[in-house]
């Protein structure tokens, strides 16, 4: 929709006036950097960008960016973002929140909008926990957790993230982590190149309630051996010395130590275009696995739900012609009453 | 048939009447809506006004032959202007006995019963309840009270399809146009508009030939037989009525809402996105919303209520115009994305078309006990602007007036339909396009504070609405949300001085509507005893009431309010003018309890809550005995 060139801009021209109020510390500081650092390199103009959010910590990212944005209600905020782009199929759409918001008290209108394939980027920022609240456990908190509300330990199996996006014909899904700022870069990039939505959930640290759930993944000491960093047709190696990988044994996904005749041609290689494969990427648990990183599953097959609508209208005005009120309100039988 | 008895069988002559309503009956999957929308057609073709009740029960198809499955639609047409379908029944077809038991009492003293004697059996007496060995149609206090006659419906439909090449399943559901047949031809009304729908629509539009044939065929011998069994002494004619001068066709209030809303979007040069979720009495507005592409009207059928509401405040975000609709239940959960339309400003049409509730209610049925609703149901101070068709062709007119409010005060207006008006049906005079004024709308293309900042909570002083400022816009850049706002800066405000300034600003843009609404107009004298005071579908009883009461002599006059929310600004003069105000509602006693609050006048309600309309009757009955007190 530009035909002139665009202004190089800088992340500082996507940062807006207002004092950040999130927790010295918080995980979400480092992807805002990292979303104002990626935007300037991607192909569209500042105006053309829509923050969207619902409530929570995370939904608080739009009032930050200097570009245009909505700070919705809870849980809804898939549902607004849907009504933007039927209003202007043209605006480049990113949702950012949190696990409750998304996946509890919105996880109908998430699944939905990603069945649909509407054309928006999701960032979920999941910490596993209410931080706004003031720490209650989330629909991503491990069964068992000790918090305010579950001071027995939580009775809920949690909600997978992935499987969950999967399952419901989400187009995109990619995992990374806060603290990671490189890698969020590489797959927003990705994210924003994909048409469909893109769903991309970080592991995001909330060092007031639940401070160091991920440190399993994200810290030195035994980030390689507990994640598994994807690239699309390489074997899937991981460990402190790259000695583990992945491979089938029959059904199943195993893990197996490289070395004694074992060489990496015995390796799985990632297929991001492989559902089925991703399914089973996407229920690799930590401690038992290496949990995966980086772009699980991609598709383009599929058209995106905006263009189909906009096809159709198009459709209709080609087969039908620019509608005509005065015919649309002459429709069907008229009778006239005359002068006396 | 020969030559001989034709001739015979001269025409008899038609005694004139000045209005019939008709109501057919019968199971619900017997075609009843159908054949009361054709029958509407060809006397509406004819010249007659018209007024419609369709209703039907929740069930799709409830089990056959019970009463909880009867389907009614009750007609009146005239030879004058009539604003309801009418009290009591002038002539019942009833296809089976549940039909008959279910609606005989509404049939008046000395009325036309026709019934379809094959179904008056005893399976289907057992079936609707009567007692063994009991035959209403030999009942002697029926028979003294009504002039039945008994049509053998289903034999001689059967007979007069011989020919054709359908089943006998298929030949039955032709029975309904062989009773339309009849009743043309005792209401001496043409056939030929019933014959081109049917060609078109089994014909043409679902390819089955066959089934057009057979049910012209089964339409004609009913009338035939009309004219040759002498079943019938008389036969009746109304003649047209003497309407305005002008085009007209029939339309339904959800239909002339859907035409209402597109065509303020043509006069605004705007995008409609209308997103909803299916509900029963709403539905039909999306049906026909969505085949108007053509338009560049989107619609958007949501995962639920709430998804509905938020895509539409989305695309109004955005730059469309957004709007949802629904019914009662709806309403309670798109509440809080409403609340943040009110805080975002932005606007936002949502059309209410109330049924009886509360909770699931009477699904099918009509009530107006969503006015407190719409006007309050939201938490804190959350003002919106109400308005309310009062018949089915007054939806496409108020439907432009809550474009108009919403677009030129930024904020959401609730459309209260019902559902009597929005199934109902009534000539609708055709507008002329050309004289309906464009709607301006202004999006910001430059900023609008110091320093090149735009302030998007920068209020027009005459609207008090803020700057609709959509993405895409280079500079104008800023963020919206549910969290309150600076009333300068539109930042996020936690000040305790600039939240009171912006409930109270809220309020008064609201408020400000009031100044581009129409003065509220009383019919007949602008002062008396009393005045009838009505909003919303009693538009009709509550008008003819009046007249009747007028007269009759008495100093009544009547008034609808068409706007809630605010409401016009010489309502406290209209009703300072008369000693008595009485507020007519199907509810118990809502826009009562608003006037009385309002003006500390001790007005006074009339209310049912019976899932129907008013009887006209009720009406003239309860005033009296008001005025009389």
């Amino acid at each position: 929709m530009h035909d002139t060139q665009l202004p190089t801009l800088k992340a500082k021209d996507f940062s807006s006036d207002q004092d950040i109020r999130w927790c010295p510390g918080c995980g979400d500081y480092a992807i805002l950097k990292a979303v104002q650092k990626t935007l300037p390199n991607l192909d569209k103009a500042k105006e053309d960008y829509v923050f969207v959010s619902g409530i929570g910590c995370a939904a608080r990212f739009p009032y930050y960016m200097n570009t245009y944005g909505l700070h919705s209600i809870h849980g809804r905020a898939p549902a607004f973002a849907t009504g933007i782009k039927l209003a202007n199929p043209e605006l480049d759409v990113w949702l950012v929140s949190g696990d409750g918001d998304l996946l509890s008290i919105g996880g109908n209108h998430t699944m939905h909008t990603m069945r649909r394939n509407v054309d928006i980027n999701i960032l979920l920022l999941n910490n596993r926990i209410y931080g706004l609240t003031k720490g209650q456990y989330s629909p991503t908190s491990e069964f068992g957790k000790k918090t305010k509300s579950t001071p027995l330990g939580s009775p809920d199996y949690p909600v997978n993230p992935l499987i969950w996006s999967i399952g419901a014909g989400c187009t995109f899904v990619a995992r990374c982590i806060d603290i990671d700022v490189k890698h969020i870069e590489q797959l927003m990039t990705r994210a924003a190149a994909h048409r469909g939505t893109s769903f991309v959930e970080i592991y995001q640290d909330c060092n007031i309630f639940n401070h160091q759930t991920w440190f399993y993944a994200s810290q030195k000491d035994g980030k390689k051996t507990n994640t598994l960093l994807l690239e699309h047709g390489k074997p899937m190696i991981f460990g402190e010395d790259s000695e583990k990988g992945l491979r089938m044994n029959g059904t199943k996904l195993e893990v197996i130590e490289l070395g004694n005749g074992v060489t990496e041609s015995d390796v799985l290689l990632h297929d991001e275009t492989d559902r089925g494969l991703a399914f089973m990427l996407s229920q690799l648990l930590y401690p038992d696995f290496p949990e995966p990183l980086g772009v699980i599953y991609c598709s383009d097959e599929q058209d995106t739900y905006d263009n189909v609508v906009h096809k159709q209208i198009r459709q209709a005005i080609e087969e039908r012609g620019v509608g005509d009120l005065e015919k649309l309100i002459n429709e069907g039988d008229t009778w006239v009453v005359e002068d006396d | 048939m020969t030559t001989t008895t034709d001739t015979n069988h001269a025409r008899i002559d038609a005694t004139p009447l000045d209005a019939v309503a008709i109501r057919f009956c019968g199971d619900s999957g017997d075609g009843m809506q159908l054949t009361g929308g054709l029958f509407t057609n060809t006397s509406a073709l004819f010249g007659n006004d018209i007024a419609t009740f369709p209703d039907f029960p929740a069930e799709i198809r409830a089990p056959r032959g019970t009463t909880f499955g009867v389907s009614g639609f009750q007609v009146q047409f005239a030879n004058t202007d009539i604003y309801t379908p009418g009290d009591s029944v002038n002539a019942l077809v009833a296809m089976n006995p549940a039909g008959f038991k279910t609606n005989i009492a509404d049939v008046e003293p000395g009325g036309i019963v026709i019934v379809n004697e094959d179904e008056f059996n005893k399976i289907n007496f057992k079936k609707c309840g009567y007692q063994e060995g009991y035959n209403p149609l030999d009942d002697d206090e029926l028979n003294r009270r009504y002039q039945i006659f008994k049509v053998p419906m289903s034999r001689l439909t059967r007979e007069s399809l011989v020919d054709s090449t359908m089943g006998t399943k298929d030949i039955d559901r032709c029975r309904n146009m062989y009773a339309l047949g009849i009743v043309c031809w005792l209401y001496d009304r043409p056939l030929e508009p019933t014959i081109r729908f049917l060609d078109n629509f089994f014909g043409k539009e679902k390819q089955k030939p066959e089934v057009a044939k057979a049910n012209i065929g089964a339409l004609k011998s009913g009338f035939y037989f009309g004219e040759t069994a002498e079943l019938f002494p008389v036969r009746y004619q109304v003649a047209k009525a003497k309407l305005k001068p002008g085009k007209y066709r029939k339309i339904s209030g959800n239909e002339a809402t859907a035409l209402g809303f597109v065509t303020a979007a043509a006069k605004a040069n705007k995008q409609l996105v209308y997103a909803s979720y299916p509900i029963t009495p709403a539905s039909d507005v999306l049906h026909t919303l969505a085949r108007l592409k053509q338009f560049g009207v989107t619609t958007f059928q949501a995962e639920d209520e709430i998804g509905a509401v938020c895509a539409a405040i989305g695309a109004s975000y955005a730059g469309s115009f957004g709007m949802t609709g629904t019914s009662g239940p709806g309403l309670a959960l798109k509440g809080e994305a409403i609340g943040l339309a009110v805080m975002l400003e932005l606007p936002l049409v949502i059309i209410n078309v109330q049924r009886a509730g509360p909770s699931t209610g009477l699904p099918t049925k009509t009530e107006q006990a969503d006015l407190l609703f719409a006007l309050y149901g939201r938490p804190s101070e959350c003002p919106c602007i109400v308005v309310a068709p009062r018949s089915p062709s007054d939806c496409f007119e108020m439907a432009y007036e809550a474009f108009r409010l919403a677009v030129r005060h930024m904020c959401p207006v609730i459309f209260l339909s019902d559902g009597y008006i929005a199934n109902g049906a009534e000539p609708w005079l055709l507008p002329d396009l050309a004289a309906i004024k464009p709607i301006e709308i202004n999006h910001p293309t430059e900023p609008n504070g110091p320093d090149g900042t735009f302030l998007p909570y920068k209020r027009d002083p005459e609207t008090l609405a803020r700057p609709w400022a959509i993405p895409g816009i280079a500079g104008l850049e800023h963020r919206v949300g549910g969290l309150e706002k600076d009333a300068s800066t539109g930042n996020v405000s936690y000040d305790p001085e600039n939240h009171d300034k912006m409930i109270r600003t809220r309020a008064a843009k609201i408020l400000k509507a009031a100044d581009t609404i129409p003065p509220l107009e009383v019919r007949g004298p602008v002062s008396g005893e009393a005045l009838l005071l009505g909003w919303g579908g009693t538009y009709g009883t509550i008008t003819t009431a009046g007249d009747e009461l007028r007269e009759k002599g008495h100093s009544v006059s009547t008034a609808h309010l068409r706007y809630l929310n605010p409401m016009p600004k010489n309502l406290g003069e209209v009703l300072g003018n008369f000693k008595t105000i009485i507020v007519p509602e199907i509810n118990l006693g809502q826009l009562v309890k608003l006037i009385r609050c309002e003006f500390l006048i001790d007005a006074i309600g009339i209310n049912e809550v019976r899932g129907q309309p008013f009887r006209i009757d009720t009406l003239v009955r309860k005033t009296l005995e008001i005025m009389n007190r």
